[in-house]
């Protein structure tokens, strides 16, 4: 979901955006706030909105003027503006983790499979992100809306003499993924943790995602984030080292070897960087990723 | 066609050259050949593929299927650089220069693989006299040399055209490819350039796409003519002007004659 | 600007050698000493960094991944030194680092460079995490939380020279600082320097005049590797303890800060960007928690009105100077420097009256927000006319510029 806000924006505008974990992280802060007041469900709609305006105006008074200077600008900017929304977020909230849970409407378990309690409010994140992701395929292929932003994207100048007001398409295309971003962040704050070092948990594995599958591909996306995933709980679930394996291979190392801290790593312990190195390897073998079109 | 020359007469030669894009055919099995020397013009309506044409030629895009040789090797979906290094050097339709270094530093960068520079971080380049005096020279025959220290991005239109092709001979490629050298530009500065280009492709092999009649008939020694990927014409002017074939297709589609 | 070692350069190189020589007898305190030292690293580091970012136009943020493995291959080298496994003076060691930044930066460089651009810059990033993620994988190279622990004077004293005493850890920093920056402004004036500064403006024109741009940057990245080597060889000097934060995101983050907010135009802007950051960072983080939220604000307006960074304004202003014009553009200067610095006061208040804001109530914190607020809209008001009449100062005085030069 997250990886599919920030394909938007980067697809649609070109630009990508460093800060799109921190809008994931504030738009689990505005849930969390907006919930002590009006409760989760009011929270839901409102809090994606909010993020949604913050979005728009980051784009009407900072990417637009940068966006001049070029895209290293532009990268610049969104790299400072992470910074920015992580300290304003320690200013507000603190550093501590804020109590922000699921609510107790869902918090039960839907079913249990092989001895694995399946919560119902995974569920719940999953109806959502497959309903936003077919709802804003289907905008943005089958409607005029979509139709007047991708043409927009490609032919500014042209729509613009149409009579469309191409600066607030984009703004709006911003918001919308950074909306996106906040809805994400509203259902995965109160699963996971709320609090500000969240943002850069995240961040760097939905680069990974982007990268893997191919940029500007909502499609590519979709399969690597579900790739990564996958990768990352199979090899937590293997407790094996490189010294079992070599066990299996004849090959017996002696604990006083030198080599031997450095091969009684499990497979389990290599998961942070596995979906580095996936994406190191991608780059190799195929550098336009998964579904990749864009060029440079 | 005139065939029946030997390959290595031929600067450039292209055998059933095509190129899609996607569904889309641009080049439709074109074979050219220019002999070494000649001043080949190569004209047709928008969209008949003359810049496709150049970009294959030059390695910008691999072909769809086809050959091409410079001087006689194979270049087919070789890389710019290395077909740039074979001798051949190109300009662009639309200005395409270095726009924060300075016009002088934008010629001594042309010259600086040429003179066998490459990658070197040993030597100083002010004490590189040779590129100096290249660069120099290039400076003085496009004309701009109260420019020289000018940031290339700063410069007039006609000025930066003038840069374009100054990087391009700067090199001594001995082919030379110039996309519309004097597109956009106004009647006394396309004499200017008319006279650069003269000037500067002395001795050497000039192929270029232009769309201004006036500049095609003084400079070319022969024309092709590309209508929806094919030459359907080649020759001298004077066979040209008299081809069935090109009046057809120029009067026929009502096409730009003159100019753009 | 023709030949490299003119006159006016020499006297300018001598001079900056004098002042890395003088620097610690003007400032002989402990805490000075190790806030030069830090300088003088942070320098080396800033200005490697912009051959990347400033030369070639790679945008790379993950630049402290070859600073970090230079700097813990220092330590283990050191630390081999100590048990008598091989001999190198430690004034030697910054080689060992750059050796390894290059290395690393050779082989990284080769997978990262095939792409410029957005697709460089996340790649670059994807790499750093990896690298950060490894280095708590293999504890035994990078020692875990703790990091890897070295003695600077394991070699014994080579002609009396020991680095115990701080003094003498500055002056090899100050040695190797002078060393890599000359080497890196000569690489500038190289044709490998001149053909980065073309592939950084148009890569794809280098192509048709010979060059292959990927193998530019690849060049570029493993010759900015081997300085940033060095630098991080440095920090294990000073140190004496190197632990994986140094090749975390934040270390390239903060590089990349300081050399955007220095500026990338001229070669000087890190140096600028590198004193200023380090500075601050050591200043501002002994008043207030807020440190990095100043930096993120300092960072974004410089991004939104000065792309160039500090050093661009300032060389903006030579011409000017030359032409004795600076006069003209005072008043203007003035009003703004005056309501700049009101409102800066009166938003410094509310950000840190938010830090404490839990802590404190009552009437008189009432008050104190009253006033911040009150600053910042008077001080917001003032500014922008200030800003209006800056740039009415600038319009006037182009005709007469231009005239002038």
């Amino acid at each position: 979901m997250l990886s599919s806000g920030l394909t938007l924006i980067f697809s649609m505008m070109g630009v990508l955006n460093f800060a799109h974990a921190s809008f994931y992280m504030l738009g689990a802060y505005f849930a969390y706030q907006t919930g002590l007041v009006f409760g989760f469900w009011p929270a839901l709609f409102l809090a994606p909105i909010l993020v949604g305006v913050v979005g728009a105006i980051t784009e009407r008074y900072g990417l637009r003027k940068v966006h001049k200077f070029g895209h290293v600008a532009e990268l610049l900017f969104t790299f400072g503006l992470a910074y920015v929304i992580e300290e304003v977020v320690h200013l507000i909230w603190g550093r501590a983790p804020v109590d922000y849970r699921i609510p107790e409407s869902l918090n039960f378990t839907l079913f249990t499979l092989f001895n694995t309690q399946y919560p119902a409010y995974r569920a719940f994140m999953m109806i959502i992100s497959v309903g936003m992701l077919i709802s804003l395929f289907l905008v943005l292929t089958k409607t005029r809306i979509g139709l007047i932003v991708q043409a927009s994207l490609t032919h500014p100048d042209m729509v613009q003499a149409l009579g469309h007001n191409v600066p607030r398409v984009f703004m709006l295309v911003f918001a919308g993924g950074c909306a996106l971003a906040g809805l994400a962040g509203v259902l995965g704050g109160n699963l996971f943790i709320t609090e500000p070092g969240m943002a850069f948990a995240v961040g760097s594995i939905v680069f990974v995602v982007v990268v893997v599958g191919g940029m500007g591909s909502l499609v590519g996306a979709f399969i690597a984030s579900l790739l990564i995933g996958a990768i990352q709980t199979f090899s937590i679930g293997l407790d094996l080292s490189f010294i079992d394996l070599m066990g299996v291979l004849g090959v017996v190392i002696d604990s006083n070897s030198s080599w031997y801290a450095g091969l009684s790593i499990t497979i389990s312990q290599t998961a942070p960087v596995l979906p580095y190195l996936l994406m190191v390897l991608m780059l190799i073998v195929r550098p336009r990723g998964l579904m990749g079109t864009r060029e440079s | 066609m005139e065939l029946g020359d030997t390959m290595n007469r031929h600067a450039l030669s292209l055998i059933d050259v095509r190129k899609r894009f996607g569904q889309t055919k641009i080049i439709n099995g074109v074979n050219l050949e220019i002999v070494a020397g000649e001043r080949h013009a190569l004209i047709g309506p928008n969209g008949a593929g003359k810049s496709t044409l150049f970009n294959l030629i030059s390695g910008r895009f691999p072909v769809s299927s086809g050959s091409i040789a410079l001087n006689g090797s194979d270049i087919t979906n070789k890389e710019p650089q290395v077909i740039n290094r074979l001798g051949l050097s190109r300009s662009f339709q639309i200005t395409n220069i270095f726009p924060k270094l300075s016009v002088f530093e934008n010629l001594r960068c042309s010259v600086l693989w040429v003179l066998g520079y490459r990658y070197s971080f040993l030597r100083r380049i002010s004490a590189l006299r040779d590129a100096k005096e290249s660069a120099e020279r290039t400076l003085e025959m496009i004309g701009l040399k109260d420019r020289r220290e000018k940031m290339a991005g700063e410069l007039t239109y006609a000025e930066q055209r003038a840069l374009e092709i100054g990087i391009t001979i700067a090199s001594g490629a001995n082919v030379i490819l110039l996309d519309e050298p004097t597109a956009g530009m106004s009647r006394s500065e396309t004499d200017t350039a008319v006279e650069l280009i003269s000037r500067v492709t002395e001795g050497k092999t000039l192929l270029m796409v232009e769309h201004d009649m006036g500049v095609v008939f003084d400079l070319a020694d022969r024309i092709s003519v590309l209508v929806y990927g094919e030459v359907i014409a080649s020759g001298t002017p004077a066979e040209i002007r008299m081809s069935k074939k090109v009046q057809e297709a120029y009067l026929g589609t009502q096409i730009d004659g003159d100019e753009e | 600007m023709e030949r490299v070692f003119n006159k006016s350069r020499l006297i300018l190189w001598g001079s900056v050698a004098l002042v890395f020589a003088l620097l610690p007898l003007l400032f002989p305190g402990g805490f000075a000493l190790s806030m030069l030292s830090q300088l003088g690293i942070a320098i080396i580091f800033a200005l490697s960094y912009n051959m990347l970012l400033g030369q070639t136009g790679l945008l790379s943020f993950g630049h402290a991944v070859y600073f970090g493995l230079g700097a813990f291959m220092t330590a283990h080298a050191i630390n081999f030194v100590e048990e008598g496994a091989f001999g190198l003076p430690i004034s030697f060691m910054p080689l060992v680092g750059g050796l390894t930044g290059l290395v690393f930066s050779l082989f990284l460089g080769f997978v990262t460079t095939r792409r410029p651009g957005t697709p460089f810059a996340m790649i670059s990033l994807g790499i750093a995490e990896m690298v950060a993620a490894s280095a708590l994988m293999f504890t035994t190279f990078f020692g875990g939380e703790g990091g890897i622990v070295t003695d600077r004077t394991a070699g014994g004293a080579v002609w009396g020279v020991s680095y115990g005493p701080q003094v003498q850890v500055y002056y090899l920093i100050a040695v190797w600082c002078f060393i890599s920056m000359a080497l890196m402004f000569v690489i500038t004036r190289t044709p490998l320097g001149q053909i980065a500064n073309a592939v950084r403006d148009n890569p794809e024109r280098t192509q048709f005049i010979g060059y292959n741009p990927t193998r530019v940057r690849w060049i570029m990245m493993s010759l900015a590797g081997f300085f940033a080597g060095i630098g991080g060889a440095l920090t294990t000097i000073n140190y004496e303890i190197i632990t994986a934060e140094s090749l975390g995101l934040m270390a390239s983050g903060n590089v990349v800060l300081m050399a955007f907010i220095g500026g990338i135009g001229q070669f000087w802007g890190p140096i600028v960007g590198a004193v200023l950051v380090t500075f601050l960072q050591s200043a501002l983080s002994n008043f207030t928690q807020a440190w990095l939220l100043y930096f993120g604000l300092l960072f974004l307006l410089i991004i939104l009105f000065s792309p160039g960074g500090i050093s661009s304004l300032i060389a903006m202003h030579g011409p000017l100077w030359r032409a004795g014009m600076m006069k003209r553009l005072m008043p203007s200067y003035v009003s703004a420097l005056c309501s700049g610095g009101v409102t800066l006061i009166g938003i410094i208040g509310v950000i840190e009256l938010l830090y404490r804001g839990t802590l404190l109530v009552g009437v008189h914190v009432a008050f104190t927000w009253i006033v911040a607020g009150f600053l910042v809209l008077v001080g917001a008001f003032f500014l922008r006319r200030a800003i209006r009449s800056v740039a009415q100062a600038w319009e006037d005085l182009s005709p007469d510029l231009a005239k002038w030069s």
